[in-house]
């Protein structure tokens, strides 16, 4: 018992974050149709940014902040206006394709500029382990799990409670009628980037500690928001969030309980039944489309 | 077929043929590679590029091509029926998983066939008693046919590209053939080709597995070529590398994947001065590529020949490409 909540708290921790990144691939999706293969890479590539600016002398906050705030930039606003914009002009396949493509110039990037080695990431908190009802929690999942909460939290409250959330949600159901309605529609569509670079920073951070800045994150974390999106509901937030939970949890209990060899083809099982008995997700809706 | 495109294929052959004798092993060794490639990218080029679905489970059938025939020569089996068995095992394999295919389409395609490799990696991975996992499979023996030995590169060269060619011509009749169109019908407008009385839960499973036996004939090939193979070679990377080929030759034109195969296994080499930003620099065209031309290279020369037609007054005449106009 008292491992089985060890194994579930250090899933829900690890599901938090894919929950992150998972919500942001998802925003993206229904502002603009665009899969973000490189979603993964978008996740890797933060922790270099903060580790850059800790090299020049900044505090941990200090570099945070400024990991923050270069995604923005770059993984926000450059990816939308140098990639998504002229691309998206030619369909849907294409802007697939740059961003497959978009995902080994990241990789390489990271590699060639700063390390091909795995590189050592300051904690949030000091891990120190504490005991619950006699298992063995350490601090960092807690520290993890609360960031990540707070964070989906005022997402929610963005999105659902305020007058510009609830244009973005317009923006992305239907762009033909928000455009009526008096909404900027092209300024919504690209504070989506900028919120989905947000996203991907802090679940960079969350996750680095754990992982390593390493240039091949990208790989399993990319994965892992595709399959938590896809079982979730790709068109809805919570879909991902919930998508993201599953996923954290299932992969520390499979490992633990069935076979270590093969924690990673759970969730793939999972994501195949899923779409072949209920292809919009666990909480999705259907998506109509015309002949 | 046009002039100008009869004389581009002559040259091409006759380059294909003429080359490694001024080359030393390790190029005759990145031909062989492009010939290997280029039957997986046709493979591929049949399920995207005609039949318009989206798969990202090419390099899983190479694998299982290869570790085909890297188990079942040292077992007995002459080559050519351990080849020939690679292509029939990933034909199965394909038309399963074509299943998924009838239900789902695009995006969500794309990721059972992304979750499929993964698998197949796992199990490749996982399984020592069947495939020795991370150790890989060494000493791959090349094959002796009626008496000829393919042991020397050269030789294996001329075997690879031989069989190239076989399989090329024969993709060539079958797409001039009714099911050819079809599987264009398919990519087009899937409802309106169904409603014309196209048996398109047939022709997709059909374009899914006889682009998946492709893959497996590339494995089936791969294996002698390389003589050692593990898990990690036939992992997502292969197949991302395969479909970027496929669009950046110019998917749904026939020379397309040639055109890819040899962009892909070439540019590295000629990009050898910028050590390793040539990824950098490969990905960085390819997003330039999608941005003006996302029919590729191919699709590139093809609008470049219209409009110098156009500029003389004639008629359009293309590189003897056929790719119908949406």
């Amino acid at each position: 018992m008292a491992s089985f909540i060890q194994l579930l708290v250090s899933g829900l921790a690890t599901g938090a974050i894919y929950a992150l990144i998972a919500v942001g691939f998802t925003l993206l999706w229904q502002a603009s149709q665009t899969i973000n293969f490189a979603q993964g890479e978008f996740v890797m590539l933060p922790a270099f940014f903060v580790l850059a600016a800790m090299n020049m002398g900044a505090p941990f906050w200090l570099a945070a902040l400024i990991g923050i705030a270069l995604s923005v930039a770059i993984l926000g606003l450059l990816f939308k206006l140098i990639i998504v914009d002229p691309i998206l002009r030619q369909g849907v396949l294409p802007l697939v394709i740059s961003t497959i493509a978009l995902s080994l110039f990241l990789k390489e990037s990271a590699k060639d500029f700063y390390s091909s080695q795995a590189q050592p990431f300051p904690t949030l908190v000091p891990a120190i382990d504490v005991h619950i009802f006699g298992a063995v929690v350490s601090t960092q999942s807690l520290a993890v799990l609360a960031v990540a909460i707070v964070t989906v939290v005022a997402l929610h409250l963005l999105l659902a409670k305020t007058r510009l959330g609830r244009s973005m949600q317009a923006t992305a159901q239907n762009p033909a009628l928000a455009v009526i309605l008096g909404i900027p529609v092209r300024r919504m569509v690209l504070l989506t980037f900028l919120l989905n670079a947000v996203l991907v920073a802090i679940a960079s951070i969350l996750v680095s500690p754990i992982y390593l800045a390493k240039f091949s994150n990208g790989e399993t974390l990319g994965l892992a928001a595709f399959l938590a999106a896809i079982i979730g509901g790709f068109n809805q937030v919570r879909g991902a969030i919930l998508g993201g939970v599953i996923l954290g949890v299932l992969d520390n209990l499979s490992a633990a309980y069935l076979s270590s060899q093969y924690r990673g083809a759970f969730p793939l099982l999972i994501l195949i039944v899923v779409i072949l008995i209920r292809p919009q997700g666990l909480l999705g809706r259907l998506e109509e489309r015309t002949v | 077929m046009t002039r100008p495109g009869a004389v581009a294929l002559a040259i091409a052959c006759a380059a294909a043929v003429a080359a490694p004798f001024l080359l030393k092993s390790f190029g005759i060794y990145l031909l062989s590679l492009w010939a290997v490639l280029a039957v997986a990218a046709i493979g591929l080029n049949l399920t995207l590029g005609y039949a318009g679905q989206i798969s990202l489970a090419q390099g899983a059938f190479v694998g299982i091509g290869a570790y085909c025939v890297a188990l079942l020569v040292p077992a007995g089996v002459p080559y050519p029926v351990a080849f020939v068995s690679a292509g029939l095992l990933c034909f199965a394999i394909g038309w399963l998983l074509g299943y998924p295919a009838l239900r789902v389409q695009h995006h969500y395609l794309a990721f059972i066939t992304l979750a499929f490799t993964t698998l197949v990696f796992l199990v490749l991975r996982n399984e020592e008693w069947l495939t020795n996992g991370i150790y890989g499979i060494n000493a791959i023996a090349r094959p002796t046919l009626l008496g000829w030995s393919t042991g020397r590169p050269l030789q294996f060269y001329f075997f690879c590209l031989g069989a190239l060619a076989v399989i090329a011509l024969a993709i060539r009749w079958m797409l001039r053939s009714p099911w050819g169109r079809a599987f264009v019908a398919l990519r087009e407008n899937p409802i309106r080709a169904l409603s014309l009385g196209v048996d398109t839960r047939r022709y997709t499973l059909i374009a899914f597995a006889l682009g998946a036996s492709l893959g497996g004939l590339s494995g089936a090939l791969y294996a002698p070529l390389v003589q050692f193979i593990e898990p990690s070679s036939f992992g997502l990377g292969l197949s991302f590398n395969l479909l970027l080929m496929v669009i950046v030759g110019g998917s749904g034109f026939f020379f397309g994947p040639f055109v890819g195969a040899l962009i892909a296994v070439l540019l590295p080499e000629w990009l050898r001065i910028a050590e390793g930003y040539y990824l950098m620099a490969y990905a960085a065209g390819v997003m330039a590529l999608m941005a003006f031309c996302p029919s590729g290279v191919l699709g590139l020369i093809d609008r470049a020949s219209k409009a110098i037609a156009a500029r003389r007054g004639f008629g359009a005449p293309t590189l003897g490409i056929e790719r119908p106009q949406p």
